[in-house]
């Protein structure tokens, strides 16, 4: 794998750095990625929460991912993977109580915590995946089709929380997406990624 | 009590009745006939050999040829250690990891129990030294095997939990530390159990065997307290030292895991 990832400045996260190409977010931004599977969406996000050995540097402030405990890193850039991972019995096992705000926007009810996670189903898992990883409170949010399970009902109240988190606390999101309408709605460009190439698109 | 030696005939019908049992297992088709005779077989060939062994190191004593048998007791040990877990660590470490926890434990352990409990002298007495390290190495392989095999496999299956606490910014640490738990207990749970059921359930190998052999049963039980002690200790730390640092090597200094340095045993 050869990622060549470069600097940035303020509060965002370069990626790569193909020859010709510079790729960051800006902080507050949301860019779409995109591709064929197996053209390495996911390879990339793991590569950039620095859980496998890659080549090339990602910084996030001007701060590389070496220069600090890899476990600080992935709580400022946080992956949260296609499908999610549960070890404890209940939900509440997994995090702590979350703002009841953000559980009504997602459709949970604040007894949800309580709820057994043999139960939930893919989507809830989605969701409540989604509200976990927000609990570290990371600047970067590397988000593998995080609406890939839910209805449009709730596709849409992700897509506006994620909208919010740019807006308000400057989080920086990388989204991947097959969905032309999705990247429509939730950027305004996007990288289309293929095993060999990857290139910027303007929407 | 004079010890009843025991003649090649007495020996002949307790093997006679292992063979009967293997027959019956042909008979029933459970497929263990030929391993149980193989075992059968090893078991004899591996006891005349260190008998003999055991014999002209008793009548020859020198630090030298005790200190080569017992680092051959050791890299066998270490051997069967790495034999007996179905993920291993890949490479020097398969065999590196199970022998140094072995060699600190039970060495360690080994040494203060000749120097400073039995207090024999010279220290290395071959009758002393050689039976304590045989006892404290059997038992401690055990709680290493089964405590890293546990481990690995914990890790190889529970792979995307591992990373999924990775990705909530969990150190290495945190992340495995349930099935590091889970390991340590799963190595130190047959000689816990083997102390509980002492003396009601079962009554220990070594101590029936001085009985057996003459020994008055106070004396046989005090020496098998000891040893009980010594082996829990033995397996403890041994355990210990192999799940942690195992559990260490299942990550690389960014605090990935790197699964690709488990190989699979079949």
């Amino acid at each position: 794998m050869m990622f060549i990832m470069k600097q940035i400045i303020g509060q965002n996260i370069q990626v790569l750095d193909l020859p010709g190409w510079n790729f960051n977010v800006q902080s507050g931004e949301c860019v779409y990625l995109s591709g064929p599977s197996g053209s390495g969406k996911t390879v990339l996000l793991r590569a950039v929460a620095d859980l496998d050995p890659h080549q090339g540097m990602v910084e996030l402030d001007g701060v590389s991912t070496n220069s600090m405990p890899a476990h600080d890193w992935r709580r400022k850039v946080a992956l949260v993977p296609a499908e999610t991972h549960w070890w404890s019995a209940t939900v509440a096992g997994h995090m702590q109580a979350p703002d009841e705000e953000l559980l009504a926007e997602l459709g949970f009810e604040p007894g949800v915590l309580a709820w057994e996670v043999a139960r939930l189903s893919s989507g809830e898992k989605q969701r409540l995946g989604f509200l976990r990883a927000l609990q570290q409170n990371p600047e970067v949010l590397l988000l593998d089709e995080p609406t890939a399970n839910l209805d449009s009902q709730y596709t849409a109240a992700i897509e506006r929380y994620v909208a919010g988190l740019c807006e308000r606390q400057g989080m920086a999101v990388i989204w991947v997406t097959h969905d032309s309408e999705q990247q429509q709605r939730i950027a305004r460009r996007g990288w289309q990624i293929t095993p060999e190439a990857i290139s910027e698109v303007m929407l | 009590m004079n010890l009843i030696s025991l003649s090649p005939y007495d020996l002949t019908l307790a093997a006679s009745l292992v063979i009967l049992l293997a027959l019956l297992s042909v008979k029933m088709q459970l497929g263990v006939a030929r391993q149980l005779l193989v075992a059968g077989l090893r078991t004899v060939a591996q006891l005349m050999l260190i008998g003999l062994i055991l014999k002209s190191i008793f009548s020859y004593v020198h630090l030298g040829w005790i200190s080569l048998l017992s680092i051959i007791m050791l890299m066998l040990a270490g051997r069967e250690v790495m034999a007996r877990q179905k993920y291993r660590l890949a490479g020097w470490w398969g065999f590196g990891l199970g022998t140094m926890s072995m060699f600190i434990s039970s060495f360690s352990i080994t040494l203060i129990a000749l120097n400073v409990i039995v207090s024999v002298e010279p220290w290395y007495t071959p009758q002393y030294s050689i039976p304590l390290l045989g006892m404290m190495l059997g038992n401690t392989m055990n709680g290493i095997a089964l405590g890293q095999d546990r481990l690995n496999q914990s890790a190889w299956q529970q792979r995307s939990i591992i990373e999924g606490k990775l990705m909530l910014g969990w150190s290495w640490s945190q992340a495995i530390a349930d099935i590091r738990h889970d390991s340590i207990r799963t190595g130190l749970m047959p000689i816990i159990n083997a102390m509980a059921a002492a003396g009601i359930v079962s009554l220990p190998g070594m101590m029936t065997g001085q009985i057996l052999a003459g020994t008055e049963p106070m004396e046989a039980v005090k020496y098998q307290i000891l040893i009980m002690f010594l082996i829990t200790a033995g397996t403890g730390f041994g355990t210990l030292v192999a799940v942690w640092v195992g559990s260490r090597r299942l990550f690389d200094d960014r605090e990935r895991l790197r699964l690709e340095r488990l190989s699979i045993n079949s």
